[in-house]
């Protein structure tokens, strides 16, 4: 039988009628409903199982501190588990899905775990499932793995798209409840920048929860005024339906905007969510407080809630659970809730007040000195029983029960930076401490403050102080009177187990504190038991407060009761640390746009269009893009397009753009002695025109970078670095002259932006640039011989630099012009290289050719290697001092049998050269102690029409011509290789002098 | 003079523009760009040299200066970038270099960056899905070396709350573009 629980009033909009889903079933309800109140409006109350005991659980509040009224939002891609319908904003075809529960919420097969209670306490894993030991890892730890988790993912990758924002103002307000909006406007008005933030998706905080009036008006309606006025400020921004999820330091807080989560989709190109950074100088927290349940046997039923959240359902939902209700309260503010709902026409059976000196009510039955010692009703409440000393029992037949255990102050945000909250005995509750973040006040029920009159003239107070701090004046703004009522509490955590003739320790009489993780007041005593007192291993040890809902209305219940048994104090107990985000926080947002192929920038060479249209294959660089190999139509394995390649370069001409290379510009009197700083051989009698290989080694002696540097002019030179180490090296060339050497007159910048460069080739190379670079420069062998640079002009006077200098080993220069001209250039030299068949080529030839040179790269300048392993260590220049020169005289880099960069050839030319694998002496042990060095680079090389390879060898330099056998027991492969030089090709090097 | 042709950031032969409610974004390829860096002890002499090759003396961080064809802002520690229109001034490097001597250090910077110039009413929430500056509270003459979506730029305040250029590296100008325009689709 559907019961009407709808009442009058309420702010929801009647005009207007919304359809959903819950479980498969259609009900309907009202803009301004959430998934629960429309849910309790449809006499639904079971909204999920717990986790561990899989009990039946309906809403225990109406906020974001809910534990048990978690669903599966959505369905599809877009499907998010572990929301709370209590904040879940109904929009038409909403769909959501109870968790926890196999095969439906009224019957669940796991709830069988409740009947084996006793042996799925506190930290049971370490003493039930022990035996037999094998059973463990194959049989019980699948079955609790498979039992737990809360909610299901939905495996398909998150479509919607988020956003990262940053705004900056005066102050912060975090929450518009009375203190909230107090502060907000007289900090507004007084001119500050204001940004007033409130995770509801209306203003008004409890206003909107209360039957009270502020001055002449309904309180939601005197705060929709304020929020008039606000709005209307140029110096307010208002955000709703954003949570302030953590304060960082320095004044800044983290806050999500839930852009789009109350519509069916996103609008096209909006975010679902975004990420604020809110950089403030003050910020004022009034976040409220949070009600706190009192635990008694079977506590836990759907329509046992929050006092305060049943006032909430009715006053602004205009929703009752259950046509007759009842209170358990320590408090006056329970009694306030009987009042509310018998004047929306709600049957309150009884208040069961816990202090025997309880205020009488005038329409409803008092109990005093009296407390609800159990419950019944399978799928939702039915009765509760009551009991008072020497008296009878108490069956009271109702459908909810809304218990007030006292108020939280919701002091989270204070404690993020490490700060522990203190102890206020006149309201048993912890308030904020002393040390908090900088620059954040707290005012209203964030600050212990309960009444509403104080919780305005608190938030006045507040704004006053900040508005201080920001040297403005204050303007005032008069308050209007509203309700002062002191607030009168008897602390009471729990029913104890002597409590009327029903023992609370049996299963049947679990009085619950973590309803999400389904700790109980037991489970506390256990751990107390077995000496895990300490507030934090009480947290863990019973995992009370880790659960989803980080235990906000169990935490300070579990600790209370905690130091009841242990005969302590409250405050020697002590909090746990709180940690951000202060809600489950979408990991979507805190990603923002960088995800998939935006994770990073891509950076494009100048080349790129031209490479495209020659349907050049990528592969990332870095977050460079760079042509690895240019297919022709016919070849169908990349190794017949990079053998093509590399032979033709070999055999005529290639050329492949190496704009990615670092280019740093280095100027002034002293960038001769700077650059003799940060190379390891010497530059200081580089000649004008001449270009120089360079070696970079680390502080530590290994080396870092090589590259070359080229003198352009007197005070000019430019060097380059590898791809990959381009920036490293910058900034560690920044730092040299900021901090170690600021004396020298030396300037740098980067250019690697700015100039388009390209290498040229092979033995036609110089007459493909004769057609390019203008004539008046000779670029002749002997005007223009091996390592030479200069300033030159192409194509009829377009400014270029042209360097000598090869890397492929071949004839080979390198040129550069402003990198908008590098498309053109391409094509240029392409159309001049047409006579000599020329190929561009990508970086897998170049590649192979440099391996086949013999010269070093990254594979090889790993980090662990020094010049002497790379048979420079005579560069190291000992006529000088720079970066790395001592260290590298270690005696652990010097002396016998140190690494020594070899080539690598497979005696039977059929086998394979792997990079990575280990080389060890044929006939030795094969094991780490007789490890004789590794394969750095390999590569098949078409010239030598044989698979080869670098690699570091002990002694290798002696060792030219042994056979050697290349470990690769990842695949279980042995070769034997030759050692020789690395230089296969052209060792004496005369195709780079030619 | 040659006739290679020069390439837009974006790969094309004409600048970008992209137009929505409320703002405007469009590509300056236009432009040419010379880091001045000065030498050491050479104080007097370089502002002397700014102010005669520029209009302007070199402005403290955070701040640009126009005068006529030239503006310049500071881009680091004692050093500038100067930018003019690259028809008249495509050898600004050479330009400065010619003026300033011994008192800086001058580099050719004019394909190191893009620009892009935002200008409406949304420019400002714009800005705020972009970068940690104060869009807000720029004003105009404001200029701030910020990263935007991993890529280190410049943003300068044209006119408050109206205009604004973005400069950053010319390699990643397509990233760049593709930041702009969802922060633009996202603010409208």
């Amino acid at each position: 039988m559907i019961r009407d629980n709808r009442l009058d009033g309420g702010l929801i909009d009647r005009s207007e009628t919304l359809s959903f889903r819950f479980d498969g079933k259609q009900y309907e309800g009202h803009p301004g409903d959430t998934l629960a109140s429309a849910l309790l409006a449809n006499d639904v109350r079971l909204m999920g199982r717990s986790f561990k005991y899989h009990r039946p659980r309906g809403p225990l509040s109406a906020g974001s501190e809910e534990p048990n009224a978690i669903v599966e939002l959505r369905d599809g891609a877009r499907r998010e588990p572990n929301t709370r319908a209590t904040t879940a904003e109904l929009y038409d075809g909403l769909t959501a899905k109870s968790q926890s529960r196999f095969p439906s919420l009224s019957f669940d097969f796991m709830a069988i775990n409740d009947l084996l209670s006793n042996f799925l306490t506190a930290g049971f894993y370490y003493k039930t499932f022990m035996w037999p030991a094998s059973f463990w890892e194959k049989i019980y730890e699948p079955i609790i793995r498979r039992a737990a988790g809360l909610g299901a993912v939905s495996h398909a990758e998150d479509p919607d798209v988020y956003d990262k924002g940053f705004l900056h103002c005066d102050l912060l307000v975090i929450g518009s409840g009375p203190a909230g909006l107090a502060a907000a406007q007289t900090a507004a008005r007084s001119g500050a920048e204001v940004i007033l933030a409130e995770e509801d998706f209306i203003f008004g905080g409890r206003l909107n929860a209360e039957r009270l009036s502020v001055g002449d008006a309904r309180g939601s309606d005197w705060a929709a005024g304020i929020i008039d006025e606000l709005s209307s400020m140029k110096n307010v921004r208002l955000m709703k339906r954003t949570t302030i999820i953590g304060a960082f330091d320095h004044g800044v807080y983290g806050a999500v905007e839930r852009v789009s989560d109350h519509l069916i989709t996103p609008d096209a190109g909006k975010p679902r969510q975004i990420l604020w950074r809110i950089y403030s100088k003050q910020a004022i927290l009034c976040a409220g407080a949070i009600e706190r349940p009192i635990a008694f046997a079977n506590n836990d039923r759907p329509g046992i809630m929050q006092a305060g959240a049943l006032r909430s359902y009715a006053n602004r939902w205009a929703v009752t659970p259950a046509q007759r209700i009842a209170i358990f309260t320590n408090n006056d503010d329970g009694h306030r809730t009987a009042s509310d709902l018998l004047a929306k026409g709600v049957d309150v059976a009884a208040i069961i007040d816990v202090r025997e000196s309880a205020p009488k009510h005038r329409h409803v039955e008092v109990l005093s000195g009296a407390t609800v010692c159990d419950s019944a009703g399978r799928l939702g409440l039915n009765s509760i029983e009551v009991y008072r000393p020497n008296r009878p029992m108490r069956h009271i037949k109702c459908g909810a029960l809304g218990v007030s255990g006292g108020w939280n102050p919701n002091v989270h945000l204070t404690c993020h930076q490490r700060g522990r909250p203190q102890w206020n005995a006149n309201i048993a509750a912890f308030v904020p401490g002393v040390t908090g973040p900088q620059g954040l006040h707290v005012a209203g029920a964030a600050n212990g403050i309960f009444s509403t009159a104080g919780a305005l003239s608190s938030g006045v107070e507040a704004a006053a102080a900040a508005l201080a701090v920001l040297g403005k004046k204050v303007t005032e703004v008069p308050q209007p009177e509203t309700e002062d009522a002191a607030f009168n509490i008897k602390p009471f955590w729990h029913v104890a187990a002597n409590s009327g003739e029903r023992n609370t320790v049996t299963p049947k009489g679990r009085a619950w504190l973590d309803q999400q993780n389904d700790v109980t007041v037991k489970d506390v005593v256990l751990a107390h038991q077995e000496n895990f007192q300490s507030v934090e291993h009480l947290k863990r040890y019973t995992t009370l407060g880790m659960a989803t809902d980080q235990g906000k209305t169990s935490n300070v219940s579990g600790l209370a009761i905690m130091a009841e048994i242990a005969g302590r104090d409250i405050p020697e107990i002590g909090t746990t640390i709180y940690r951000p985000p202060y809600t489950p926080t979408a990991i979507g947002v805190f990603a923002g746009r960088s995800r998939g192929a935006d994770f990073r920038p891509y950076r494009l060479t100048p080349s790129h269009k031209w490479a495209e249209e020659q349907g050049a294959i990528f592969v990332e660089a870095g977050n460079w893009l760079r042509a690895q190999w240019y297919p022709r139509e016919g070849e169908t394995h990349w190794r017949e397009s990079v053998d093509r390649e590399v032979l033709a370069t070999r055999r005529s001409v290639g050329v492949c753009d190496v704009t990615t290379l670092g280019k740093i510009d280095v100027q002034g009197p002293d960038a001769a002695a700077f650059l003799n700083k940060v190379y390891a051989n010497g530059f200081a009698k580089l000649a004008v025109g001449k270009t120089r290989y360079g070696l970079m080694l680390r502080e530590d002696g290994m080396v870092m970078d090589d590259g070359t540097t080229a003198r352009l002019g007197d005070n000019h030179y430019v060097m380059t670095t590898t791809t990959a180490n381009a920036v490293g090296v910058f900034r560690h060339m920044e730092f040299a002259r900021q901090c170690l050497w600021p004396d020298l007159d030396v300037q740098i910048i980067s250019t690697t932006e700015s100039w388009a460069q390209y290498a040229i080739a092979g033995p036609n190379s110089r007459a493909v640039l004769e057609k390019i670079i203008d004539p008046e420069f000779d670029i002749s062998n002997e005007a223009f011989g091996f390592m030479a640079c200069a300033n030159v002009t192409v194509c009829n006077g377009l400014r270029a630099r042209l360097f000598r200098i090869s890397f492929s080993g071949e004839l080979a220069y390198e040129l550069a012009v402003p990198t908008r001209y590098g498309d053109a250039l391409i094509r240029a030299i392409m159309e001049a290289g047409d006579d000599y068949d020329i190929t561009p080529y990508g970086v897998e030839a170049l590649g192979v050719m440099r391996i086949e040179k013999g010269h070093a790269t990254a594979n090889e300048l790993n980090g662990t290697t020094t010049a002497l392993n790379l048979g420079m260590g005579r560069m190291v220049s000992k006529t000088k001092d720079s970066i790395g020169s001592i260290l590298s005289e270690r005696t652990a880099l010097n002396g016998p049998d140190m690494l020594y960069l070899v080539g690598l050839k497979p005696v039977d030319s059929i086998d394979e050269v792997v990079a990575g694998s280990h080389l060890m002496t044929p006939g030795d042990p094969i094991n780490a102690a007789h490890d004789q060095g590794y394969v750095t680079s390999a590569c098949y090389s078409p010239n030598l029409e044989s698979s080869i390879g670098l690699g570091f060898l002990k002694n290798g330099q002696a060792r030219i011509g042994e056979t050697i056998k290349m470990m690769n027991p990842l695949e279980g492969r042995e070769v034997l290789l030759e050692v020789c030089s690395a230089h296969f090709v052209d060792p004496e090097g005369e195709r780079l002098r030619a | 003079m040659h006739n290679l042709k020069a390439m837009t950031a974006l790969g094309s032969t004409t600048p970008q523009i992209d137009q929505f409610e409320g703002v405007k974004i469009v590509e300056i390829p236009d432009i040419a760009l010379a880091s001045i860096a000065m030498r050491n002890g050479k104080k007097a002499g370089f502002s002397r040299a700014c102010k005669a090759a520029t209009g302007v003396a070199p402005p403290p961080p955070g701040h640009f200066e126009t005068a006529g064809d030239y503006t310049v802002f500071s881009s680091g520690l004692d050093q500038w970038m100067v930018e003019a229109p690259i028809a008249t001034h495509e050898d600004l490097a050479a330009q400065l270099a010619s003026k300033f001597n011994a008192n800086a250090s001058v580099t050719e910077q004019n394909d190191g960056w893009v620009r892009f110039d935002i200008a409406g009413a949304l420019s400002v929430p714009m800005l705020e899905r972009l970068c940690a500056v104060n869009s807000r509270a720029m004003k105009s003459g404001d200029v701030t070396r910020m990263a935007i979506e991993h890529l280190g730029c410049f943003v300068m305040c044209r006119q408050a709350a109206k205009k604004f250029t973005v400069l950053g590296p010319r390699s990643s100008a397509a990233s760049l573009h593709h930041a702009l325009i969802n922060a633009a689709k996202s603010a409208l």
